[in-house]
């Protein structure tokens, strides 16, 4: 059998490596992406492994090229993002190399950011003073008398406290006080401004005279970059005391005090000084720049590269360290789940990594049998992965168990298509998906958002999607809720053309009549344009597509149980092919596509231009009702000329039809834990009589080895189960199955009412918004192409955006139910663990995303 | 019986070609069988679907109800399409 049909065939291997040639064998093997390696040293904590050191380094390495990384990014460097061929892990003499490089690069960098930081602050206080001297020199040149005075009125203003301090002061020489009024001038932060006028009035009891100016552009910190809005202030006061708490207060606020001289010609001085000084320092900033952008640039380049070695060499060690040391310390040994067919690509991997590390001792590779069950791994190619995920986002398949993932590639987006149904949504639907294709290699490459990430892994389901609602959508006559009349309606009108023209019998709507007016062919393809345009289409339509929901229904179902039959072969459980498959499909075949012979006997034999009255369309009995009947034995009853049974005989076959099928439940119900009872007598008739002990022992082994070999599952089955447990599980399952029949077939009902919603929608959308497009023909014919223009819009967005992209999505649910409930719990069984190979692309892959 | 043979012969015909005869000349290659199973599913299911629409509407129960303008347009725009599928 093909690929995809069952998951492929593993084996467990051990592999035998000199350890020399271990790093490159297992670069090899991660770049092909073949083997799942099983963790050895369970037992052993992740500090205390092999090769943990390594591991570190990796670690260091690792956050190395992130401090680099952000460097680069706060300078705005570009990173050459598209790489056309990674790189491979590096030799171990490159790690030594690169790790060299690595650090060099960070202290490098580290430096440069220092020295431009102390230059920045250097260039920062130079600012500040200027700023300060400039703003200052305003205060100072009003008189300093003045502002004595203006001192002096405020205290007299103040509070009886200060009133006694001010006599104090008044006692000592005034001339003295007067000639000791310091002052100290700095910059705060503007936030920090209104406290530290409150602190400074406070401490001083309102004896300190503050004058402020807002710089009117923002600073840079150096340390982070930041902006930060300070304002420039001075302090008055008088005496020693008070200039000290003032300091402190300052320290305290984190304000910056600069020192300024009292004379005016020197703080003029002072500034040319400091501005000479601020050009120089603005030169040798700008150099610093110039130099971090060069070295920044040229990280730059290899940051990518770097980024992907140092990852898969700090892969590789993780791998390593899930090897075990041989007692010899000759060599590691390995343990991996590698696909059978696979194994040819592992040994070369092996070849190649003593070849390239000149070992002369090649490292082996061994297949060793196991009764672990193995993992699950569908080799699958960019068309049918869209498919395979659906089903293992319900449970990944056992090992070896029949995949339903290639019948899901048709059946999945006919089910859709049958609820989705309309040529001109499908066609869209289809444009959509033909876009993703055409540019499939554009969007590989590139990262894009969840949601966009979700519709282009389905493209191919969507495209298969789309193509099967053209098709249902010629079928079903719709597009864009309108019929198509290619093939001529055979509903003939001319009749009742005729009775109109002649004024006979006028109502407002007129029935037309199978026998009179129908052609007798029917439209041969797809629904006959005349019924769309019908009052009551909705009854026509609705009978036809419930009989075509479950007669689609019956058939996936029985499909469904015919799959459990590969199973039973694959994994020899022929007692199954009896006691659970015949009895099910029978059933079901006995039960419910006797339902859909009923409804295609009905649409042959009832005929209105029958001559046998009882074929007449008055005589028609409800498919419906004489199923209910059948199953609750009820009574068909039925008009004078008519007959309840379609066909002669009727009643009989359907109660033995009836009869057997329930026959089928006690099978299913008792075969296999009696089976189950029989076999296990037999077994403990065999054991007993057994001979010597000896002999015993050496048969059990054997015997063990055997079964465990070829059919593991079952007999670890026989042996811890008791047979209470086998009839309860069986009961369970009987119960649902028998259950389920009818459940599931009513759940195909789906498929008729998603698709009658959508039709209806469709149709809603037409007559309720491009129909009034049209409007009614008037003179002013710019107007209506205005309207006509405005209606399309909003046609068209609705189209889209609800016909197509939600109802869409709801059909896609309701298909994704259909096929998870009702199709696969005939067969299928999920309980597998997915093969989770040892590959760099992947393991890349993943750390992006987290990255993100 | 209002079935024709022509339309039943062709459409059976034509999806008997993909599904049964199309398989037969699938290049050979590791997905092979995929593409057979495509081919016959979707043989199958379209030729079900396309049956079970055309049975549905070959011995009519009841016939649709029209309006009197619709009725009249009817006779004024698809006579001409009516007649030729008449005489056939």
């Amino acid at each position: 059998m093909g690929a995809l049909f069952k998951s492929e065939q593993m084996a467990l291997c051990q592999l035998f490596i000199q350890p020399e040639a271990a790093y490159l064998s297992v670069s090899e093997l991660g770049e092909t992406g073949t083997v799942q390696f099983r963790d050895l040293n369970s037992d052993v904590n992740y500090f205390q492994r092999k090769f943990v050191n390594e591991v570190r380094r990796c670690d260091e390495m690792e956050r190395k090229l992130r401090y680099i990384e952000a460097e680069v990014k706060k300078d705005g460097v570009p990173i050459a993002d598209d790489l056309m061929e990674l790189p491979r892990a590096p030799n171990p003499r490159m790690i030594i190399d690169l790790e060299a490089h690595l650090e060099e690069t960070e202290n490098d960098i580290l430096e440069l950011s220092q020295n431009a930081v102390n230059l920045k602050s250097n260039y920062l206080e130079l600012t500040e003073l200027r700023h300060v001297l400039e703003k200052t020199q305003v205060f100072f040149t009003e008189k300093n008398q003045d502002s004595y005075l203006l001192l002096y009125q405020q205290e007299e203003a103040n509070d009886s406290i200060t009133r006694t301090l001010i006599n104090e002061e008044a006692q000592n020489p005034s001339a003295s006080s007067r000639g000791r009024l310091e002052f100290v001038a700095g910059v705060i932060n503007r936030e920090r401004v209104p406290s530290f006028e409150r602190m400074l009035w406070r401490i001083s009891r309102g004896n300190v005279f503050l004058r402020q100016a807002e710089l009117d552009k923002p600073l840079e910190d150096p340390a982070t970059g930041n902006q930060i809005f300070k304002t420039v202030f001075v302090a008055f006061f008088q005496g020693e005391q008070l200039k000290s708490r003032i300091k402190k207060v300052c320290t305290g606020f984190h304000a910056s005090i600069y020192p300024c001289p009292h004379n005016h010609a020197d703080r003029q001085e002072m500034v040319k000084g400091v501005r000479t000084r601020l050009e120089d320092l603005n030169l040798v900033l700008n150099q610093t720049q110039d130099h971090r952008q060069r070295v920044l640039h040229n990280v730059a380049k290899e940051l990518p590269n770097w980024t992907i070695m140092v990852r898969k060499m700090k892969a590789i060690y993780h791998t390593m360290n899930l090897f075990n040391m041989d007692v010899t310390k000759k060599c590691l040994i390995g343990e991996c789940w590698v696909p059978i067919a696979d194994l040819a690509i592992v040994r070369n991997c092996l070849n190649e990594g003593s070849r390239l590390c000149g070992s002369t001792i090649p490292s082996f590779l061994n297949v060793i049998h196991t009764n672990e069950n193995p993992p699950t791994f569908n080799r699958t190619n960019k068309f049918t992965r869209g498919f395979q995920n659906l089903i293992d986002a319900y449970g990944v398949a056992s090992y070896r168990e029949a995949n339903p993932a290639p019948y899901t590639i048709i059946t999945f987006p006919f089910l859709f298509s049958v609820m989705f149904g309309d040529c001109g949504h499908g066609f869209i639907m289809t444009l959509f998906a033909v876009y993703m294709i055409v540019l499939e290699k554009k969007y590989m490459a590139r990262k894009t958002s969840e949601i966009w990430n979700m519709f282009f892994s389905g493209r191919y389901i969507i495209l298969l999607m789309g193509l099967f609602s053209i098709y249902t959508g010629i079928i079903y006559n719709d597009l864009f809720s309108k019929p198509l009349n290619i093939f001529g309606s055979s509903w003939n009108v001319t009749r009742l053309k005729t009775d109109i023209d002649h004024n006979i019998g006028i109502k407002d709507t007129i029935s037309l009549t199978p026998d009179k007016d129908y052609v007798q062919t029917p439209y041969p393809m797809g629904m006959d344009p005349g019924w769309i345009l019908a009052d009551n289409k909705i009854i026509f339509l609705n009978s036809y597509k419930m009989k075509l929901s479950i007669i689609f229904g019956v058939v996936h179902m029985i499909f469904g149980v015919c799959m459990s039959v590969v199973n039973i072969i694959n994994f020899k459980r022929y007692s199954s092919f009896f006691l659970e498959f015949l009895p099910q499909l029978l059933f079901l075949i006995l039960l419910f596509s006797y339902l859909v012979v009923l409804m295609f006997v009905k649409w042959i034999i009832y005929d209105a231009t029958s001559e046998d009255i009882r074929y007449t369309p008055g005589c028609a009995p409800s498919v419906l009702i004489t199923f209910i009947n059948m199953i609750l034995a009820g009574e068909e009853h039925s008009m004078d000329d008519c007959s309840p049974y379609m066909y002669p005989n009727q009643f009989i076959l359907q109660k033995v039809f009836f009869g057997l099928a329930i026959l089928c439940v006690p099978v299913m119900l008792f075969g296999k834990p009696l089976l189950f009872l029989f076999r296990k007598n037999r077994q403990e008739r065999r054991i007993v009589g057994n001979g010597t002990p000896s002999q015993d022992i050496e048969l059990q082994t054997e015997g063990l080895q055997n079964s465990s070999a070829i059919n593991s599952e079952t007999t670890d089955h026989h042996e811890t189960e008791s047979f209470g447990e086998v009839m309860i599980h069986q009961a369970i399952h009987t119960i649902e199955y028998v259950l389920s029949t009818i459940s599931h077939t009513a759940s195909y009902l789906r498929l008729w009412a998603l698709s009658l919603a959508h039709g209806q929608l469709s149709e809603v959308l037409w007559n309720m918004v491009l129909r009034k497009g049209f409007g009614s023909p008037t003179d002013l014919f710019y107007l209506q192409s205005v309207l006509l223009f405005c209606a399309f819009a909003a046609w068209a967005f609705f189209t889209i955006s609800i016909l197509v992209m939600m109802e869409g999505l709801s059909a896609f649910l309701h298909t994704l139910r259909l096929h998870w409930v009702e199709f696969m719990s005939k067969f299928y069984d999920g309980q597998g663990h997915p093969f989770q190979p040892f590959c760099f692309k992947t393991i890349l892959d993943a750390e992006d995303l987290e990255d993100q | 019986m209002g079935a024709s043979l022509l339309p039943v012969l062709f459409f059976t015909f034509l999806w008997g070609i993909v599904g049964i005869v199309l398989p037969i000349f699938v290049p050979k290659g590791t997905n092979r069988g995929i593409l057979q199973v495509m081919l016959i599913l979707t043989a199958f299911t379209c030729w079900l679907f396309w049956l079970c629409c055309y049975m549905a509407q070959m011995n009519p129960l009841i016939g649709p109800k029209l309006h009197k303008n619709t009725i009249l347009m009817m006779a004024r725009e698809w006579s001409q399409v009516q007649f030729e599928s008449t005489v056939e």
